[in-house]
């Protein structure tokens, strides 16, 4: 013992040797003494603006407020989330069927809010899934995934899921180029077999149901980012692309050979003029679209099976080629819609390309050869200048109201703001470390709500307290109302979040959903009363039809049912008043709980395997008497002849009123 | 027409407000509930006071305390309890102080006028010990099987839960308000246009 305590004493002596390594790091100190103050919201006070934050490859999308950095909650999407039951209860299963079937899981990367007259309009987000490519759509009324569309003939769903100015479109593409239709053959075949899918998808104005209008066959290229055009360039749609090598392997050296990659300009509005004299052709394919049901809260999934394919050389005078160095990614369009910018992620420089110059270049057909019969333009016919060694690896480009960018170096791991017309840099800050996408509220849009900025970073390392080999992702949050961006806060984020969209609180806050009115119900099992619940047994089905209300279940004893059943619990949620959902979970369901929101039905399927007395309770503290709301269900043997009976308090709901 | 008569008729005429608007508000803030509950009570219902669904809310937390239900629509359709008589009898009583004024206000006499406001007062004081005693019912006759069951530390007695008439009351983790509410604004305003009635036309007999 003594000896324990001689070494402790030793250890601690050592340790306190040390120079402690954060007072060395200026990078932590430097912070202005009224950064606190900026993002302190006082408690019960609220953030000035809502900020969509991609999960990443946790496949959600998480809702955090700014200035504060606090997460208020993660919407599922395209991965099943067993803490609202997402993706596991009957109701929302079919959200997270596609093609190859039901898919727990997804990658999501890019949040934009829809646009009315090029400014956000705050009545959805769409985010894309990478993997198993798709895109949805959220309610910013509800906070809730309303509806997901397969993109068919793509891989690597990455340059997407950006929406014109009047959420006309929402697009995809694709970072993989595949054999299209899918088939067997050698990968070494590539060069020119493979090809890339564009997609544009339709939004409807009134509903926001997406179906794709058309999918552009593009060369196999790896088609990265993608921002609308706006203003004098609506109507346009700019994508960045790498590996116009066409390499198969060793993409990271074969890749990066050529000079330059392209950005293709892609005009929308004159293929729609094209398809409506009937050019492109119809194709069969197979892509599933789920769609959400707000009256009878309850997905389907369809499989849709056909898609109208356009291919460049049938819409002459739509697509163009701008030559950009060196593998661009990032490819942004600033409030006017005047200026493209590459983030030539090899290079050292920016490239600005001029939609004005770009227009005058088609006039003048300055045209420098083609890429599978699509025109190359000219570079100095459509380059408005170079910003020249701003910062190393160059990625994403956001803009404010004052003709500024503000831009993400990767490598030397830094923010640089700088003039567009004057392609000079104004400030830089270090960023830590290796920032990916940056966003201002506003960014895709023709109105920047230009008060802060959020970068996203790709690695923490030490800026956090440590967790084992697998830290946070991280974001951080800027001032850039001034001339020099001010560093304010370090927050932690989940999944890796790639993209974000931001917009101010007051557009949408008023608008947010507290409950669903039970009369509004349409769910084919729900029950509006407690004197409506009962239980039903249908061959080895057995349906329990059951409310929930401050504090117990009704019914809350159920007996008859037996092993080998087949139990379908479908719950209401009786209450009427805001903030009081009632969580439901079953001992042995092999499932995840529900949580119910008032108003609401779910259905969870329980197969009982052992004969007893199993209890279920509510799992959402959701009165003084949560931890008396609970109910058992007895299972008897197979083939036991115990009748079917359920209570309340010992009467049968509903019973004495008939 | 004379403008007393003028005064009676429409004076009277305003009371069929009361069909429209609630009588009184009573509003309950909790730390719970930091957008209050609203209950409003008309002469002939119930109503949301604040939000969708206030009744029943109201209806719903009063359970933990025992007391009786509300005769909200659904608890009426269920059978757990009758609608209060009030809600019958008031709306006849505000017809018949109608019909009265208009008549009174035809034959335009003083002191026709000077008895339609004494009907109104007594009306209104009746409604108002009508009021109270309601209130002293569901504050203390509680269900004896009730979750929470509190007693009064000077008293040693079962707390009561009964709501103020008028003003403000501190009940459990609940701040009561009970105000008058737009109805009675109107009622106050017939009464005054009444008044006014027999002030004018007091004048006209003595110019005469």
């Amino acid at each position: 013992m003594k000896s324990i305590f001689a070494f402790l004493t030793v250890a601690v002596f050592l340790v306190s040797c040390n120079p402690a390594p954060t007072s060395s790091k200026s990078s932590k100190g430097a912070l202005a003494s009224n950064a606190a103050e900026k993002v302190y919201v006082a408690p019960g006070q609220y953030d000035e603006y809502y900020a969509f934050l991609s999960g990443g490859f946790s496949g959600q999308l998480a809702v955090y407020g700014l200035p504060s950095g606090r997460l208020f909650r993660v919407i599922p999407v395209f991965s099943q989330d067993p803490q609202e039951g997402y993706g596991y209860n009957e109701e929302t299963k079919p959200m997270l069927n596609t093609s190859h079937g039901f898919i727990p899981w997804g990658d999501s990367h890019h949040p934009d809010i829809s646009q009315t007259n090029g400014v956000i309009d705050g009545r959805w987000v769409f985010i894309n899934e990478n993997n198993t490519p798709r895109i949805a759509r959220i309610s910013l009324k509800t906070f809730e995934t309303e509806e997901i569309i397969e993109i068919p003939n793509s891989a690597g769903n990455h340059s997407s899921s950006f929406v014109t100015e009047n959420s006309e479109y929402v697009v995809a593409g694709t970072r993989f180029a595949i054999p299209i239709p899918q088939r067997d053959m050698p990968i070494s075949d590539y060069k020119g077999n493979f090809k890339a899918s564009l997609s544009f998808i339709k939004i409807n104005p009134e509903s926001g149901h997406m179906n794709i209008a058309f999918q552009l066959r593009m060369p196999g290229f790896d088609y990265d980012l993608s921002h609308p055009g706006r203003g004098k360039s609506h109507g346009w749609f700019f994508f960045s692309m790498y590996n116009t090598e066409e390499a198969h392997s060793l993409l990271e050296v074969n890749a990066s050979q050529n000079d330059k990659d392209f950005i293709a300009a892609v005009n929308w509005k004159k293929i729609e003029e094209y398809i409506k004299q009937g050019k492109g052709h119809k194709e069969q394919t197979r892509y599933a679209h789920n769609l959400w049901n707000d009256d009878t809260h309850t997905a389907t999934s369809t499989m849709e099976k056909e898609i109208w394919v356009v291919n460049p050389v049938d819409v002459p005078g739509a697509i163009y080629l701008l030559p950009t160095p060196k593998s661009p990614h990032g490819c942004d369009v600033d409030p006017t819609g005047e200026y493209i910018i590459g983030n030539g992620k090899l290079a050292a420089s920016m490239t600005v390309h001029s939609f004005t110059k770009m227009k005058k270049a088609i006039a003048d057909k300055a045209f420098d050869g083609d890429a599978y019969g699509i025109p190359i333009l000219k570079f100095e016919a459509v380059n408005y200048g170079t910003l020249e060694q701003p910062g190393l690896g160059p990625l994403h480009t956001e803009f404010d109201t004052r003709g500024n960018a503000y831009t993400s170096f990767f490598i030397s791991s830094e923010v640089v703001k700088w003039n567009i017309k004057d392609l000079k840099v104004i400030d830089r800050h270090p960023v830590y470390y290796s920032v990916g996408h940056l966003m201002i509220p506003g960014g895709n849009s023709r109105k920047p709500f230009d008060k802060y900025l959020v970068v996203l970073n790709k690695i923490t390392k030490d800026r956090y307290l440590p967790t084992g080999p697998e830290v946070c992702q991280s974001a951080q949050l800027f001032d850039i109302s001034g001339d020099k961006m001010q560093l304010l806060l370090d927050f932690p984020t989940i999944g890796e979040p790639h993209y974000a969209a931001g917009i101010p609180a007051k557009m949408i806050m008023d608008k947010s959903q507290k409950i669903y009115k039970l009369e509004d119900n349409k769910h084919p099992d729900a029950v509006k009363s407690e004197a409506d619940t009962k239980v039903i047994r249908k061959g080895n089905e057995v349906h329990v039809y059951m409310s929930m209300i401050r504090s117990h279940f009704s019914p809350d004893n159920i007996e008859g049912v037996k092993v080998g059943d087949k139990v379908f619990f479908h719950i209401t949620n009786l209450e009427q008043d805001y903030d009081v959902p009632h969580g439901f979970a079953m001992i042995g369901a092999n499932t995840s709980e529900m949580l119910i929101m008032p108003g609401r039905t779910s259905t969870l399927i329980w197969e009982p395997k052992e004969v007893g007395v199993w209890p279920f309770y509510c799992t959402d503290f959701c009165s003084a008497l949560h931890q008396e709301m609970q109910g058992y269900v007895r299972v008897s043997a197979k083939g036991a002849n115990t009748p079917i009976k359920y209570t309340l308090d010992d009467e049968v709901p509903g019973e004495e009123e008939e | 027409m004379r403008k007393d008569k003028l005064l009676m008729i429409f004076g009277s005429l305003l009371l069929l407000l009361l069909f429209v608007f609630p009588l009184w508000k009573i509003t309950l803030l909790a730390p719970q509930y930091p957008e209050p509950l609203g209950l409003n009570i008309h002469i002939t219902h119930l109503s949301d006071g604040n939000q969708f669904n206030d009744v029943n809310n109201i209806d719903l937390l009063n359970h933990y305390i025992g007391m009786a239900h509300l005769p909200t629509e659904i608890n009426v359709k269920k059978g757990e309890v009758k609608p209060f008589k009030e809600f019958v009898i008031i709306p006849i009583v505000v017809i018949v102080l109608v019909v009265l004024g208009v008549i009174f206000g035809f034959i335009g006499k003083r002191k026709l006028y000077a008895t339609w406001l004494g009907l109104l007062a007594l009306s209104g004081i009746v409604g108002m010990y009508d009021f109270y005693n309601w209130l002293y019912i569901y504050g203390h006759k509680l269900d004896p099987n009730a979750i929470l069951k509190i007693t009064d530390k000077v008293t040693g007695e079962m707390m009561a839960y009964q709501p103020p008439v008028f003003g403000f009351k501190q009940m459990l983790n609940f701040q009561v308000y009970s105000y008058p509410s737009t109805g009675v604004y109107f009622i106050g305003l017939s009464f005054v246009l009444v008044v006014l009635a027999f002030i004018v036309s007091s004048k006209n007999k003595l110019k005469n």
